[in-house]
């Protein structure tokens, strides 16, 4: 029969509608104020921090609704933000050192709905206020750095096989070693060939120069390399900041950027990205008595040190080795599967390593991160006074004399391994990074922003349905309605999409998309008026309107939706947030207007013996 | 309800030579403007500091601007955004390594100067590479989609119809740009954005006229094209006007209501709809009939338009 839809295409439209309303009702509950506690450098909160966290909160007489375990961190609800004010002083105070504390709000979603994965929409930085960076990443500085190693590698190779040359010069991408005889660069030429797969060797006419070329292979992964030691270092630095839900995310060849939702001191977050954390190599003062030491008789040669669990140890006032000559450091397992941490230093840092370590074999060498912590206080000068802080993150015995390689072991748990070796990567920074783009949007104007967007979604929403009403009469009401189920999908997409941030220009799309999302029906209407002008009957101008529009619709709706992906692939931030609701909307508008107000009109009026139609 | 009753078919391609004439005075216009006034980059662009302060009381800016001058910061521009409590200042881009810091300064500036508590609302840093970047990249992006568009639209209909729709697009970007450059309006990442869905509307437009035209050209025998386009954008008519007219209430609500930051996007937008709409009825159809389409560059696709393989896609 004509215009009717078999059941299973109506059951397909109330269930998607259905599924959308579900997921977007996360959006209705509101948020608490709460208190996030995570732990620091590869310490994760415990049942025991979980039970000293509400020992410390019942202490205080601070009524809490919830705190809970989860992933290694601990949220702690409250009633209001007075108590989640207080009860942040204290935990800091507490826990501080250990543990990073920040101030959060966590949406109220049932556990019903968080259980089948609804959360609310995520808001961007201009809608809950807070402070994002791109930071860029100085490539060449990496690209040099780089050469620089390579100049004194082949010094060191060259002269520990006798060949004898005139000069090693940085040149364009690469190295020119410059001989005396044909025969030494014949020699060298095989050495190096054998030594460094990654290059590109190449003879000048003269037989005498010799120039290595990085492989452009070799440039990715430096700059690769650059990029991800940049954005660890500054996962790891901004973990440190007590930020809930912070984000640091790639974005282009180049760049990093950074959100830090809820900030406002955004001259604190600056000192701490800038902050240098660095790492030195000490021996264990073995003869020195730690019992005398801790009673505060340290020995002139020695420094009392203690790691992350307050173990004290004696260690050597000298520095065997810095942490700038640390070109990479990987976790991995030893050959009896136990985590170790395999760390490459420069030819420099081998020799100084060599040295020290020759005639220390058998005894214990400790390493220490050492950090560069804002106390919060100021001095005179209103600049942010830091605090320097040791800690001692592994103790190891030297097992052989070490050089350019060597492997850590009894690092503890792979996790603890994998953590030792970014924090030991954080001690050589091979690329420095500047802030090129910062914006900060303040509390206030983030809601006023909601507000404002929401105002206006709901104005052109009302204005619409208005209209649509007044001119289509009940099939009007039936395009409403396939506005609304659209707004419903739109909004429960973007709680369901991973990546979907909601921002103003987002706003601004969803308002879009309502103008433009009624434009299909207003084809098809349009259409079926027409056919009905024309003779036909009833059923057969629904039919004929609906058939004729599709096609135009589609056309219509792709090329829109190319602008969208365009728009997405070079936008960023907020502007990315304006495509993608645009290209939600347009796929979601395109079903709800074209198969959603075919279900209803089919359901109503289709297959019936009718003179007139309600359009 | 219904706008239009229209018994007979209006003559549009009759004023065709008034709308080459109103629509190249337009764009000569656009591209002097572009070329002498340049546009108004937003600081995306051109790189620098913005603050936006609120205070309590209604902001005196002479009082600002002099604190502005005797801090050292003589080519702040200060304004007020929106409301009178509400004043931006900008300032350029300077040489010193801690730009990003001036955000910070200016505001401790301002409030030990006016004693009044002032309320950081948005601090805003962009430095001088990135905004070369985004010029860049967003003039390729427009390149990208209207040669994408162009490659859909000459794949889905006829080459005629592509590049009349191309250039449709093509007038309704430059006089928007023409707009923002004479009136100099603030041109920030958010007008880019709207430009792109003006190209995306705008098409829209043309995509549905240009379907009838093809649909009319089948079913019309023995017309002259300029009827049988006359004829389509007269059966199209309420459809144009009503989606425009839906369209540009919603950007209405937001232009006054979206807020100041809204404010740029929303008028690239209106204006882009406004002239989308007449371009798709005079400038896509007009270059499609001066390239000559006719029933016979169409008539081929008939067998492919009325396969069976359709009827399963249709709702």
């Amino acid at each position: 029969m004509l215009n009717k839809y078999p059941l299973w295409k109506t059951l397909m439209v109330v269930i998607i509608v259905a599924l959308g309303a579900l997921y977007a009702t996360p959006n209705l509950y509101g948020e608490s104020p709460a208190v996030q506690v995570s732990g620091l450098r590869g310490i994760e909160a415990d049942a025991s921090t979980l039970d000293n966290i509400k020992a410390y909160l019942d202490e205080n007489n601070l009524g809490f609704d919830s705190v809970v375990l989860e992933n290694g961190q601990i949220l702690a609800r409250f009633k209001n933000t007075e108590d989640q004010l207080k009860a942040r002083d204290i935990l800091d105070d507490k826990l501080g050192n250990k543990f990073s504390v920040a101030l959060n709000l966590t949406p109220n979603t049932p556990d019903w709905l968080a259980a089948i994965g609804g959360t609310p929409m995520k808001l961007g930085l201009d809608l809950s206020g807070g402070v994002s960076f791109l930071m860029e990443v100085n490539m060449q500085e990496a690209i040099n750095k780089a050469k620089t190693a390579m100049v004194s590698d082949f010094r060191d190779d060259l002269r520990s096989e006798k060949i004898r040359y005139r000069s090693v010069k940085e040149a364009n991408n690469g190295v020119v070693v410059i001989f005396r005889k044909v025969a030494d660069l014949e020699a060298a030429e095989t050495l190096l060939k054998k030594r460094y797969r990654d290059l590109l060797l190449k003879t000048n006419d003269d037989k005498l120069t010799l120039s290595a070329k990085m492989t452009e292979q070799k440039l990715k992964e430096i700059r690769e390399y650059a990029i991800q030691q940049n954005i660890t270092i500054i996962r790891n630095r901004v973990n440190e900041l007590g930020v809930a839900e912070p984000l640091v995310q790639r974005q282009g060849k180049k760049h990093i950027v950074i959100e830090l939702p809820g900030v406002q001191d955004t001259a604190k977050a600056k000192e701490i990205l800038n902050a240098t954390a660095t790492i030195e190599f000490r021996l264990v003062d073995t003869e020195g008595d730690l019992a005398n030491a801790l009673k505060g008789r340290i020995p002139a040669n020695s420094i009392l040190l203690r790691d992350k669990d307050g173990r004290p140890s004696l260690l050597k006032k000298r520095v065997m080795l810095t942490g700038d000559h640390i070109t990479d450091a990987k976790s991995g397992f030893d050959e009896y599967s136990r985590p170790q941490v395999n760390i490459s230093l420069d030819s420099a840092g081998g020799a100084k390593m060599s040295n020290g370590t020759k005639s220390n074999i058998g005894k214990p060498m400790a390493t220490v991160f050492i950090e560069y912590k804002p106390t919060g206080k100021r001095d005179a000068e209103g600049n942010l006074i830091f605090e320097k802080v040791q800690e001692i993150i592994s103790i190891a015995t030297i097992q052989s004399r070490l050089g350019k390689s060597f492997r850590i072991t009894g690092a503890g748990s792979p996790a603890e391994a994998h953590n030792l070796a970014l924090l030991l990567r954080a001690g050589a920074l091979i690329a420095p990074i500047t802030i090129v783009e910062e914006r900060t949007v303040g509390p206030t104007l983030g809601a006023e922003n909601v507000r404002l967007g929401f105002e206006a979604i709901m104005l052109g929403f009302g204005l619409v349905f208005i209209f649509m009403m007044v001119y289509y009469r009940a099939f009007g009401v039936v395009a409403n309605l396939a506005l609304g189920a659209n707004l419903i999908l739109i909004v429960g997409i973007m709680s369901l999409m991973p990546g979907a941030t909601l921002t103003l220009p987002g706003m601004a799309g969803i308002v879009l998309t309502v103008g433009m999302a009624v434009d299909a029906n207003v084809l098809i209407f349009e259409r079926i008026r027409e056919e009905i002008r024309e003779g036909k009957t009833i059923q057969q101008a629904i039919h004929q309107g609906y058939d004729a529009a599709f096609s135009t619709i589609i056309d219509a709706n792709v090329t829109t939706l190319i602008a969208a992906v365009i728009l997405y692939a070079i936008g960023t931030g907020p502007v990315k947030g304006f495509a993608i609701t645009l290209s939600i909307g347009i796929i979601t508008s395109m079903f709800t207007s074209v198969i959603g107000t075919r279900a209803v009109v089919n359901a109503i009026w289709g297959g019936k013996r009718l003179d007139k139609l309600p359009i | 309800m219904q706008i239009l009753h229209l018994k007979e078919t209006v003559k549009f391609m009759s004023y065709r030579k008034i709308a080459l004439v109103f629509s190249a005075l337009m764009m000569i216009a656009s591209v002097i403007s572009l070329a002498t006034n340049k546009l108004n980059f937003g600081l995306d662009f051109t790189g620098g500091t913005l603050i936006e302060v609120g205070f309590e009381q209604p902001a005196d800016l002479k009082i600002i601007r002099q604190v502005m001058n005797d801090n050292g910061f003589s080519d702040a521009k200060v304004q007020f955004y929106g409301s009178s409590r509400d004043v931006v200042i900008r300032l350029g881009l300077r040489g010193d390594v801690k730009a990003e810091m001036l955000g910070n300064e200016i505001l401790s500036v301002l409030q030990k100067a006016t004693g009044q508590t002032v309320d950081m609302r948005r601090i805003e840093f962009v430095g001088a590479s990135v905004g070369d970047e985004l010029a860049e990249q967003g003039g390729l992006a427009m390149l990208t989609a209207l040669i994408c568009i162009l490659m859909y639209v000459a794949f889905r209909f006829e080459w005629r119809f592509a590049v009349g729709s191309v250039v449709a697009l093509f007038h309704d970007v430059l006089l928007t740009l023409g707009l923002f450059s004479i009136f100099q309006l603030e041109f920030d990442l958010t007008v880019l954005a709207a430009i792109l869905a003006v190209i995306g509307y705008s098409l829209n437009d043309t995509i549905v006229v240009s379907d009838r035209i093809r649909e009319n050209f089948r079913k019309i025998r023995n017309s002259d094209p300029e009827d049988v386009i006359n004829i389509s954008l007269t059966q199209t008519l309420s459809r144009t006007i009503i989606t425009s007219f839906t369209t540009l209430i919603v950007l209405a609500a937001l232009f006054f209501r979206g807020g100041e930051l809204i404010h740029g996007f929303a008028t690239a937008l209106l204006f882009g709809v406004f002239v989308g709409t007449y371009s798709s009825i005079y400038v896509a159809s007009l270059v499609a009939l001066a390239l000559g389409v006719s029933r016979e560059d169409l008539i081929q696709e008939v067998i492919e338009k009325e396969g069976a393989d359709q009827d399963a896609m249709m709702p």
